[in-house]
């Protein structure tokens, strides 16, 4: 079989030497690779359809109101000097970021406090009960929000009884919608390390479960548990159903609420929050990409790349 | 003796149960508790689990039920079945179709684009810049939109959005000639696709980067041209996971609230009608219509959820 060389079948003539070739330049194209110009054709495409509405929107919030054509600033401008005379109120809105922050510090607090010491406790003590551990946090993605609303609607009426009606108490709600997507990066960095050895390990070695825990065991899961909290800050920000439903303020709600006084304002705001959303997941992804010694590596190539300069 | 206590005393196992208990007798570490090694520490090492087992019981299960059991009880608290019949109602049977339509077709169209994203991403290094974007882009748009994709929808096809400005000028072509597109329910399928191709991206790439290379190699060394591969291994080998994506897309959609609450003030799709439910009649907070069409939502999400699971099982076979 290895006889018959890949390049019977090439589309191209090998003449390129055997020697050892780059892998960019690898001639027949076997299996699923595509010819890098199918890539920038759909990915070009796919990539600039994308970015018509996100265009849009920054040049509708660009307009004169009344005067197509004319382009300016003026908006961004009104964000810090609102208009009080044409009884244009950005309260909500700046209310309604403070409370989705909020919201969000207490639903990663859920997420450290209460999902994070409970994957744990699942995978160091009852690891036959992961199923169900997952099942219960991937559950929220099968109730659809709208479903599970209708459910909030009486029980926060509870909830309004002993915590008051405050907006923060939205983030016992949100917690519940966030679940499957911070159980998913936990759960991947849980299975990538070997947390049972290594605990073992640290404890042969005479380290208390709290010492274990902070010492050993959170070290190995900050990749994990950052793109956990992230997501989670992303999908809190982003959300609107359960806001709307238990009236209360959010971004979402009043971002909504505001486009009605001044839309300009409010897209203004939508475009800043899907560029922030972007940049803040572009971080995780880098933080993300990062494996031990990359940093060291990365720091060699700069130093290479400098002494070719001075060279 | 610590390497011999280590597997006992982690207790992982149940069967080693006795074994546990005798070996916490000759074990002095296992005093200071390396695992649950007596019976009693083991039934109250189950008390960790209390607090998420609580919130998830009162904020998880307790909503669902009451969701569900409240479409079968009368306004005044009795149980009834009589709250089905709104499963008769001609507007509520358009709603469901409605959301039916909308969500197989921005599903079909989300999922035949995003594959072809996927392929074209192929080459690229996993780890690389372009991929980290395309990751976090599509988080963006699939998760966090909402609200303000409808924004950039009427910026961008509404009555004065830059399209429609633009379509006009150059090919005095009108969109919005009967009446804005974006504020009818067919006029969903634009930005409920918008949000699914990213969604597609994220779930369907892994299984596009379990092609095995050696697959495509052993079907070229057989003389197999790329045309066959596609058609005799990957397709049937992507199937599964495909079509599992699928219903994913069109779970999402069929439950996504927030982009058709922007941008349509009247029903039409079930969410909405949900919503006017809860709004206009709050009896004791509890909705009786909306809990029937939640439980209709519901009922459509475990079929799909089912068909999904059976799906990625097949999927995982080829996967690893």
């Amino acid at each position: 079989m290895s006889a018959v060389p890949l390049t019977s079948v090439a589309v191209e003539p090998t003449t390129e030497p055997a020697a050892p070739a780059p892998r960019a330049r690898r001639a027949p194209r076997v299996g699923a690779e595509h010819s890098r110009l199918a890539r920038v054709v759909i990915l070009t495409l796919v990539g600039l359809v994308f970015l018509v509405p996100i265009v849009a929107m920054f040049e509708f919030t660009l307009r004169t109101s009344g005067k197509p054509g004319v382009y300016s600033f003026a908006h961004y401008a009104s964000v810090l000097h609102p208009d009080a005379a044409a009884g244009v109120d950005y309260t909500p809105l700046f209310q309604g970021i403070q409370n989705s922050l909020l919201i969000c510090v207490i639903t990663v607090a859920i997420v450290l406090l209460l999902l994070l010491p409970t994957m744990l406790f699942v995978e160091l003590r009852y690891p036959r009960l992961r199923r169900v551990l997952e099942f219960v946090c991937i559950l929220p993605i099968t109730i659809p929000t709208i479903v599970l609303v209708v459910g909030f609607v009486p029980v926060y009426q509870r909830v309004a009884a002993i915590f008051g009606s405050a907006p923060w108490t939205l983030a016992f709600a949100v917690g519940i919608i966030i679940l499957p997507y911070a159980f998913r990066p936990i759960a991947t960095n849980i299975q990538a390390f070997d947390l049972v050895t290594l605990s073992e390990a640290a404890r042969s070695l005479g380290g208390s479960w709290p010492v274990v825990i902070w010492r050993v065991i959170l070290p190995n899961m900050r990749r994990g548990v950052i793109s956990a909290v992230f997501l989670a800050v992303a999908v809190v920000l982003g959300e609107y159903t359960i806001a709307s439903f238990l009236s209360q303020t959010t971004f979402q709600t009043a971002l909504l609420l505001i486009s009605q006084q001044d839309p300009y304002v409010a897209t203004i705001f939508a475009l800043a929050a899907l560029i922030f959303a972007g940049i803040l997941l572009v971080v995780i992804g880098r933080f993300g990409a990062i494996r031990p010694g990359d940093r060291e590596r990365r720091a060699a190539a700069r130093l290479a790349r400098a002494s070719r300069r001075t060279a | 003796m610590t390497t011999r206590s280590i597997p006992d005393a982690k207790d992982l196992e149940a069967p080693t149960r006795p074994a546990g208990s005798s070996a916490s007798s000759t074990a002095p570490r296992d005093a200071r508790g390396t695992g649950a090694s007596s019976p009693r520490r083991r039934s109250v090492a189950w008390l960790g689990f209390t607090p998420f087992a609580a919130y998830v019981l009162l904020f998880l299960a307790i909503p669902a039920v009451i969701a569900v059991a409240s479409g079968f009880f009368s306004a005044s608290g009795s149980f009834t079945f009589q709250n089905l019949q709104a499963f008769a109602d001609p507007t509520i049977l358009k709603a469901f179709q409605g959301s039916l339509l909308v969500s197989l077709v921005s599903a079909v169209l989300g999922a035949v684009i995003g594959a072809l994203v996927c392929f074209a991403l192929l080459g690229t290094k996993a780890e690389g810049f372009l991929r980290t974007v395309v990751d976090a882009v599509s988080s963006v748009l699939a998760q966090f939109g909402g609200v303000m994709l409808a924004f950039a929808f009427i910026a961008t096809i509404g009555f004065q959005g830059f399209v429609t400005l633009w379509l006009k000028s150059t090919f005095g072509f009108d969109i919005n000639s009967d009446g804005a597109l974006l504020y009818k329910v067919p006029g969903l399928i634009i930005p409920y696709t918008y949000f699914s191709i990213p969604l597609m991206i994220l779930t369907f790439m892994p299984a596009m980067e379990g092609l095995k290379a050696t697959w495509g190699e052993a079907a070229a060394t057989l003389g197999a041209t790329r045309r066959q591969y596609w058609i005799r291994i990957a397709m049937p080998v992507l199937a599964p996971a495909f079509f599992g994506s699928l219903l994913l897309l069109f779970a999402n959609s069929f439950s996504s609230f927030a982009t058709a609450a922007a941008l349509l003030s009247q029903g039409g799709i079930v969410p909405l009608t949900i919503k006017q439910q809860l709004t206009s009649e709050t009896i004791l907070g509890v909705a009786n219509t909306a809990g029937v069409l939640a439980l209709g939502m519901l009922v459509i999400m475990v079929v799909v959820m089912f068909f999904y699971s059976l799906l990625q099982r097949r999927a995982a076979r080829w996967q690893r």
